[in-house]
């Protein structure tokens, strides 16, 4: 089977309703804004997102209200929103969270996607950001009889903008309302996503899944997020070589344009071509997870393993190669390079992806 | 020039009639050659009495691949790649009618090898600064050419070379070029064998010492050289397009396989670099294949400049992994006796010939740095290096 590398007609109209609302509502000086009031989330951005354009429900089917569409559009929107470090639950709500209540396939999975796509609420699973697929799940919650859940989970990526919880227990997966945990925030390197502890006391759950089911969902979800991360980490890169390239084109030192230096022109240009093969990297995870292909571990793997070194990469060098001004707090190119370096942790290290491709690869450790 | 509209159901048939009336198993590869091309099947798009029938050159998959399944002869792309690359569509825009007609047919066939006279021992990535010698003997309507190219693969076997050479000394070094087609067999044109680091001779260097050619046998306006040669040079880089890898294709092949069937040469150091590499070659198969998939949907991209850098430093990595793998085995060489083959043969020799022969990926066909200031500057537009070369007449330009 071939992958569709390419980007279809109906992506690339998703892609300009979304950049051209980004452009609009999102814009790195708003996103610096917001992120200092320790608030990133524009709950009004997100409503259009999830609404307008039907994000939320993107990879929810027809029949719960969704857009019934695939993980290939899915990636399209996530390119946008890492071009923009938007601070929104795209991620978290709209892909992990909803590919674990469609590995769910109950009643009630089935009305909080409905409630998902509809975009009346915002779900995040209460696991830690750095939960990799492939790894141990954790068992930090634990069920006290009855559905009454405790115990406490670190580095929970959007949780002070959800309603819902997904919680892992080890009798099952349960759905909690937000308001019933105890939220505390953290000081996130990624001001653009926010991190919580979140701490249940006998908290009462709606039980969407049993033990096996409930693990398989999170796995499934795991793998899909970790696909998907490539193409923010992808649209996050690109951003930062356009910039880079327009500063330097535009930044004259020693009476000459920087940019014509041929130390700089390699640079960049190696970039590109890294940029260039992060797309191809990124596209394949997308379409393997559209498709199932067999060897969509494989492919997600071999993405993650790449993507997440480009993104940051391509952070770093639009931090040096803007001067001084690239190290300043009011040049957006901080909020990029946090992000970057926020996601090469998330869904899983370059490392722990590279033991997976030697895993599917056969190439075993000594 | 109008355009024929020759659908892939006309060339299927004019397929078919071919092998009617030429069948593969009885014929002579020559003899369906020569018919193939006659026929307007040897490259579709060119146009009809050359070989073609001027039709999209997207349709030439659909002739290889009905000529493949029949069993027939194909020209051996890989032994006359130069004339095949870079001569005959430099040929077929500033050729003659009269030129035409008299090479493209026999260098297709692959009666005629060629090969590409342009870099000299002064002149590799600032191919302009050549020097060359043509100076016109009016009288008899022969130019005389005088200089030393080198790196002129298959110049031991061809019988026509494309030439560069200046005619004008005192105009800038771009403008006083004038492209030539070189007869190899003429007097004052001797090919030395080049050794390289591999211990083989796959190139030449090329000495050429009063060489008469013929007025008839310049390609393009006097002076106009380099416009001429930037069109070989263009389609040299014309490259991968159709090739598709499987994964694991290419140089990472042997040394995953080592890695396997060898448990006892593992190391963790070695699996770290090994894994990343892997990904890197998955990687750049994926990209190559992107790229492959835009260019069948007519929308190609600038990837294809990147590919060739890609590839050079990942052959390069690979390799050098792959002889510290080796471990004791990787201080042995297979074989340093001096040869000379017609093409690289990459797989059918041992890790240390890959390690020192994918030293050349990153020179030959322009060089990595080269190749990263042409992306630079076409690809992301970044400003060329300022340059005090260009007006200057080449004859006053530091050597």
């Amino acid at each position: 089977m071939t992958l569709d590398l390419l980007y279809a007609e109906t992506e690339e109209e998703l892609r300009s309703a979304v950049r051209s609302l980004l452009a609009d509502r999102c814009d790195s000086a708003t996103v610096l804004a917001r992120a200092e009031t320790g608030h990133p989330h524009d709950p009004a951005l997100w409503e259009t997102l999830a609404t307008g354009i039907g994000a939320a429900g993107l990879l929810v089917p027809e029949k719960l209200g969704g857009q019934g569409a695939s993980h290939r559009e899915a990636a399209v929107v996530l390119e946008e929103l890492g071009r923009a470090v938007a601070p929104v639950p795209f991620l978290t709500s709209s892909v992990l969270a909803t590919e674990i209540l469609l590995g769910c396939d109950t009643p009630e999975s089935a009305e909080l996607l409905r409630e998902l796509a509809s975009g009346s609420r915002i779900c995040a699973p209460a696991l830690p950001l750095t939960l990799a697929p492939g790894a141990p799940l954790p068992a930090a919650l634990r069920d006290s009889g009855e559905g009454t859940l405790s115990g406490s989970v670190t580095s929970v990526a959007d949780a002070v903008a959800a309603d819902v919880l997904l919680v892992l227990a080890d009798t099952g997966l349960y759905a909690v309302p937000a308001a019933s945990a105890e939220l505390t925030a953290q000081v996130p390197l990624d001001l653009t996503r926010p991190l919580a502890t979140v701490t249940l006391r006998e908290a009462a759950g709606i039980r969407l899944a049993d033990p096996a089911t409930a693990r398989a969902a999170v796995a499934g979800a795991l793998l899909t997020g970790a696909g998907l991360l490539a193409s923010e980490q992808l649209g996050l890169a690109e951003w930062c070589l356009t910039e880079t390239v327009r500063h330097v084109r535009g930044r004259h030192q020693f009476n000459r344009p920087v940019g014509s230096f041929q130390a700089l022109k390699h640079r960049l240009a190696r970039l590109w071509l890294d940029v260039a093969s992060a797309r191809a990297a990124a596209r394949a995870a997308a379409d393997a997870l559209a498709t199932g292909a067999p060897d969509a571990p494989l492919t997600v793997a071999v993405a993650q393993a790449y993507c997440s070194g480009v993104a940051v990469r391509a952070a770093e060098e639009c931090v040096q190669l803007h001067g001084g001004i690239g190290m300043t707090w009011e040049h957006p190119a901080h909020l990029y390079l946090k992000r970057a370096k926020a996601d090469s942790l998330a869904l899983g290290t370059t490392g722990h992806h590279r033991g997976l491709v030697a895993d599917f690869a056969e190439l075993p450790a000594p | 020039m109008t355009r024929s509209t020759v659908t892939a159901e006309e060339l299927s048939n004019r397929v078919r009639d071919l092998l009617a009336a030429h069948p593969p198993a009885t014929t002579d590869r020559t003899d369906f050659l020569r018919a193939r091309f006659d026929a307007g099947l040897a490259w579709v798009h060119y146009p009809e009495g050359l070989g073609g029938l001027g039709a999209p050159r997207t349709l030439q998959a659909v002739v290889d691949a009905e000529l493949e399944a029949a069993g027939a002869p194909d020209n051996d792309p890989r032994r006359i790649g130069i004339g095949l690359g870079m001569a005959a569509p430099t040929i077929l825009a500033y050729g003659t009618e009269e030129q035409k007609r008299r090479f493209l047919r026999p260098l297709w066939i692959g009666e005629e090898v060629w090969c590409q006279l342009f870099s000299e021992p002064g002149a590799g990535s600032d191919l302009a600064a050549l020097a060359t010698r043509a100076v016109l003997d009016e009288a008899a309507g022969e130019w005389v050419v005088d200089g030393q190219k080198v790196w002129t693969s298959s110049a031991h076997t061809a019988r026509w070379g494309i030439l560069i050479a200046r005619t004008d000394p005192a105009l800038p070094k771009h403008q006083g070029i004038t492209y030539f087609l070189c007869d190899m067999h003429a007097p004052g044109v001797e090919v030395r064998p080049l050794r390289q680091i591999t211990g083989e001779a796959e190139f030449n260097e090329v000495f050429l010492t009063g060489v008469r050619i013929p007025d008839a046998q310049r390609l393009g306006a006097v002076g106009e050289g380099w416009a001429v040669a930037r069109t070989t040079l263009m389609n040299e880089r014309v490259s991968i397009g159709g090739m598709r890898i499987p994964r694991e294709g290419g140089m990472i092949a042997p040394v995953a396989a080592t890695w396997r069937e060898r448990p006892e040469l593992r190391t963790h150091a070695l699996h770290q670099r090994l894994l990343e590499l892997w990904v890197e070659a998955e990687v750049a198969r994926l990209t190559g294949e992107r790229l492959r998939q835009q260019l069948v949907a007519g929308q190609p991209g600038p990837e294809g400049s990147g590919m060739k850098l890609t590839f050079a430093r990942l052959n390069q990595e690979i390799s050098g992994l792959e002889v510290e793998l080796l471990a004791e085995e990787g201080l042995a060489y297979d074989d340093w006796t001096m040869r000379r083959p017609e093409g690289v043969d990459f797989t059918g020799r041992e890790a240390g010939y890959r390690y020192l022969r994918a030293k050349g990926n990153s020179i030959e066909g322009g060089t990595s740095e080269i190749l990263l200031n042409i992306v630079a500057e076409r690809v992301l537009g970044l400003p060329p290096e300022p340059r005090d070369d260009k007006d200057l007449p080449w004859k006053d330009l530091a050597r």
